[in-house]
């Protein structure tokens, strides 16, 4: 099947079955590999992007499903003041270590910033449970969240 | 310099080679000393080089990296050190990731927390070198002695002229010039270093946050294919015969491919079928019309089950061979005022990295090049050449990110798996991805183990005699991988009576290496019954390891091996009892804090976690970590963030309910749901703090993981009087 999607605010084409969910869409089909595959299943947030600004495991969309909503993956984040200040953010207390899941922690943290620009810690931790990070970099995530959202200064490393 | 800097130096007979870049500037080579037969084997000018450091007329410096990167942050670690001896500007480096060549870089191994001890000289010298030749370089041209010549930040200075020059001027000129003797470099003192010591992001971390392809299974190249690789429903299973008409038939699929292995699936090649299509997610659905019929005969009776039967079974017979007697430890035990016994056991668990095990790989004309997310490339060569008799001089193999190691990755199972497709299909790049499931199902898991302790308890508190009954596996002569013992583990060394010994049964499950192998488990099960013996005698955990420990003294373990220092044991006991201010109980009823200890990977920790508990549910407030790696902590940036996550994982491994169970052989579980992994919302507060002896620097990847279980388990008895004495935590509620 032909579909015409709206990605990053481009449209693009693909042929694909209606069931393939949009991550593979966009890792095979159209080469945005910045969505990670990391559980098929909607439970790591790996592959988290946002349709129409909300952030959504794209593991779990059907590609038929989508019709013309706007889909926004991390290769294009950067390019919003909010994604742009968690970049930034990001690297100032160097969240990462593997690296693997932060893709999906920015997609998420940029929509939670979306709809509440000033989280408390118990909001930020209810909006980013379903993104694991296996190595653990928890800590750091939520700093720069608050960083990026103006709630605290750089307190350090040891975020 | 302490002694055992000299022995990461490089050899003294290493010799630095040096070569001009295309275009100019200076690439400084370390020639690798090898055996004389070695050498002539090759045959005269074959010496193999090692290059690490190289400067373009512009001043960028760019240092290869040599190590694969699984997060635990080697690929900024090590080129920082080459750089601060450089006395570059960390500003105009550039960072390239080596390929496979130990010939010429040495060691490429990510595992064991072992790279910054065996690099850290070896590093810097290579960075002095260079040093030494830019200004041998620059006092040549301005016609003074080079001791008069001084370095900052990229630039060679010499005062009394008020001359000065970029990296890049002189680079052209340093390349013609003969290396220096190893013995002439001089080594900055720690107090001199600019880099070192200096919170430094990862080179990596730019193009993360902007979601660039840099990890294995981002490899993309033009005609590529993506497999899938369906192996046997249980471990040990053999494939007999398969029906592949309707999955070749499935939308996408180009080929499908059954796979004979050579019935080694731990070191070797398992059977399988591979199915290669236009995209990942069409080849995997096409597993479904895939009719495989397979011999599970192998895999009957290895239940999760028959296991805890069998070391029942062992534990009651009291037998088990000797590993290791000290003095007169049945004698002893009969004879304590007080004898105290308990059984601990853990289960086999998965290392779950979130990027499940891929690799790519592309065979044509008799050349095989591989894009690994490995920590071991070396042995994915070694074992290429065992299984496909592959030349290793044909093949090409890329290091590529690893979205984490745990010590997955140190076993190249899927690498064997995509070579076997890709030799199938010459000219066609081909990227093997495993499914959650698979890799949940096909790990080479931290293996069970049960412990029979006993221990006496003398008139005056004091711990007078130990003994540990090991039940793991093996076949009855060697243990399987990872499922060792460790001999000198405390209190081996420190009570005169002792006797550590082992059982074993064989499993067909596949086994290997977790983060602080060993030790993760180990640590759990005696330091939760010596906190036992402590309370018994009258004392608690802390104080008991400090009475044990005793005078500052480097115990060499039985065999040989890294002597454990208990001067330093006592350091990272004192600081964190000061730290977590341990003499103060929490008030609360139900929460408490508990401590452990333990020595691996040269590192020194000790751990101190307050919890508190209701029903069934506990809730970790705060751990405090005291942590001695040594003298140096290259990037604090990164090191904060090793003791953060190992800590976070331990916790996951007791509380999240952690456990791989077996069925026949076959596992059950399946992905996150029931293999659980730490998430936000459980994160405590972690208070790091360091020791700083004057010792060479050691790893972090894994030594600070090991006590946070039992520091967690041993504040759960404090808190509700319930000893955990098995893994993971499961609380009745209340």
């Amino acid at each position: 099947m032909r579909y015409r999607l709206n990605v990053n605010d481009a449209t693009r084409e693909v042929d694909v079955p209606p069931e393939m969910p949009l991550l593979w869409v966009l890792r095979d089909e159209l080469g945005l590999v910045g969505a990670k595959y990391g559980c098929g299943a909607g439970l790591c947030g790996a592959c988290t992007v946002h349709v129409n600004g909300a952030a959504q495991r794209s593991c779990q969309l059907k590609v038929a499903d989508i019709g013309q909503a706007k889909i926004h993956t991390i290769e294009h984040i950067g390019a919003t003041p909010v994604g742009e200040r968690l970049q930034q953010a990001w690297l100032k207390i160097d969240v990462m270590q593997c690296g693997y899941c932060q893709a999906g922690q920015i997609m998420s943290a940029c929509a939670l910033l979306g709809r509440n620009a000033r989280p408390s810690d118990a909001e930020i931790n209810s909006a980013m449970a379903g993104n694991i990070c296996r190595c653990g970099c928890y800590h750091r995530i939520r700093s720069a969240i608050r960083i990026a959202a103006g709630l605290a200064e750089e307190d350090g490393h040891a975020a | 310099m302490p002694r055992e800097l000299l022995a990461g130096r490089l050899d003294r007979r290493a010799v630095l080679k040096a070569s001009l870049l295309a275009g100019g500037g200076l690439a400084l080579d370390v020639l690798i000393p090898f055996p004389v037969n070695a050498l002539e084997a090759q045959g005269a000018g074959a010496a193999r080089l090692s290059a690490f450091v190289s400067i373009a007329s512009d001043g960028t410096v760019t240092i290869m990296s040599k190590n694969p990167e699984i997060g635990q942050g080697i690929k900024t670690s090590l080129p920082m050190i080459v750089a601060d001896e450089l006395d570059c500007d960390w500003g105009q480096v550039r960072i390239a990731q080596a390929d496979l060549d130990q010939a010429r870089y040495g060691e490429q191994y990510a595992g064991g927390s072992t790279a910054t001890p065996r690099d850290w000289m070896p590093m810097r010298q290579t960075g002095a070198a260079a040093r030494a030749m830019l200004l041998q370089a620059a006092a040549l041209k301005w016609g003074v002695d080079a001791g008069e010549l001084a370095t900052s930040k990229g630039r060679i200075h010499h005062a009394a002229s008020g001359r000065s020059a970029g990296y890049g001027e002189v680079a052209s000129a340093a390349a013609a010039l003969t290396p220096p003797e190893l013995s002439t470099l001089t080594l900055k003192r720690p107090d001199q270093f600019t880099v070192i010591g200096r919170p430094v992001v990862g080179v990596d971390s730019h193009r993360i946050v902007r979601g660039e392809g840099i990890f294995g299974v981002d490899t993309r190249l033009p005609g590529m294919l993506y497999a899938v690789y369906e192996v046997a429903p249980a471990h040990g299973g053999r494939l007999v015969k398969a029906e592949i008409a309707a999955a070749t038939r499935s939308p996408g699929v180009k080929h499908v491919l059954p796979i004979v292995g050579n019935g080694d699936a731990d070191s070797g090649l398992a059977d399988g079928i591979a199915i290669v299509a236009s995209s990942w997610w069409l080849a995997n659905e096409a597993r479904s019309k895939l009719q495989v019929e397979w011999d599970l005969s192998a895999a009957q009776g290895h239940s999760s089950s028959v296991y805890r039967a069998k070391a029942d079974a062992a534990i009651a017979s009291g037998a088990g061979a000797d590993l290791r007697v000290d003095g007169d430890p049945t004698g002893q035990l009969a004879a304590a005022a007080r004898r105290i016994t308990a059984r601990y056991d853990y289960p086999f668990i998965a290392h779950a990295p979130l990027e499940p095990q891929n690799c790519t790989a592309r065979y044509a004309d008799g050349k095989l090049e591989i894009w690994a997310p490995t920590q071991t490339p070396q042995r994915g060569l070694d074992q290429l050449h065992k299984v496909f008799g592959i030349d290793p001089q044909a093949v090409t193999l890329h290091l590529r990110r690893c979205g984490g190691g745990f010590g997955r990755r140190l076993v190249n199972d899927y690498m064997m798996q995509v070579v076997a497709i890709a030799r199938e299909l010459p000219g066609v790049p081909v990227q093997l991805l495993w499914s959650r499931h698979d890799d949940i199902r096909r790990d080479y898991y931290r293996p069970g183990g049960w412990h029979h302790f006993e221990a006496g308890i003398g008139a005056k508190g004091e711990l007078v005699a130990f003994s540990d009954h090991f039940v793991t596996f093996g076949d009855g002569k060697t243990t399987a991988r990872a499922a060792g013992f460790n001999a000198a583990m405390p209190p081996a060394g420190l009570v005169e009576h002792l006797r550590y010994s082992q059982s074993m049964m064989p499993t067909v499950v596949t086994t290997g290496a977790l983060r602080a192998p060993g030790s993760n488990a180990l640590c759990f099960a005696s330091q939760s019954f010596l906190d036992e013996v402590a309370l018994a005698a009258g004392t608690d955990l802390p104080h008991l390891m400090l009475t044990l420990l005793g005078a500052r003294r480097e115990i060499a373990p039985p065999g040989g091996g890294v002597p454990f220092d208990t001067g330093r044991a006592r350091d990272v006991i004192e600081k964190v009892i000061e730290t977590s201010d341990w003499a103060r109980r929490p008030a609360q009823p139900g929460r408490a804090k508990g401590f452990a200890f333990y020595f691996s990977h040269r590192g020194y920790f000790a751990e101190v976690v307050e919890a508190s508990v209701a029903g069934s549910a506990v809730t970790v407030h705060k751990v405090w970590v005291a942590g001695d790696i040594g003298s140096q902590i290259i990037n604090p940036m990164g090191a904060d963030n090793q003791v953060r996550g190992a800590v976070i994982d331990g916790l996951a491994q007791a509380l999240a309910g952690q456990a791989i169970e077996f069925v026949d052989g076959a596992v059950q579980q399946s992905n996150f749901d029931n293999f659980p992994l730490a998430r936000m919302p459980a994160t405590p507060e972690v208070d790091i703090a360091w020791v700083r002896p004057d010792k060479s620097p050691t790893g972090l990847g894994e030594p600070a993981l090991p006590p946070a279980i039992p520091a967690l388990t041993n504040a759960i008895f404090a808190a509700t009087g319930t000893r955990i004495r098995s893994l993971p935590v499961r609380l009745a509620s209340a």
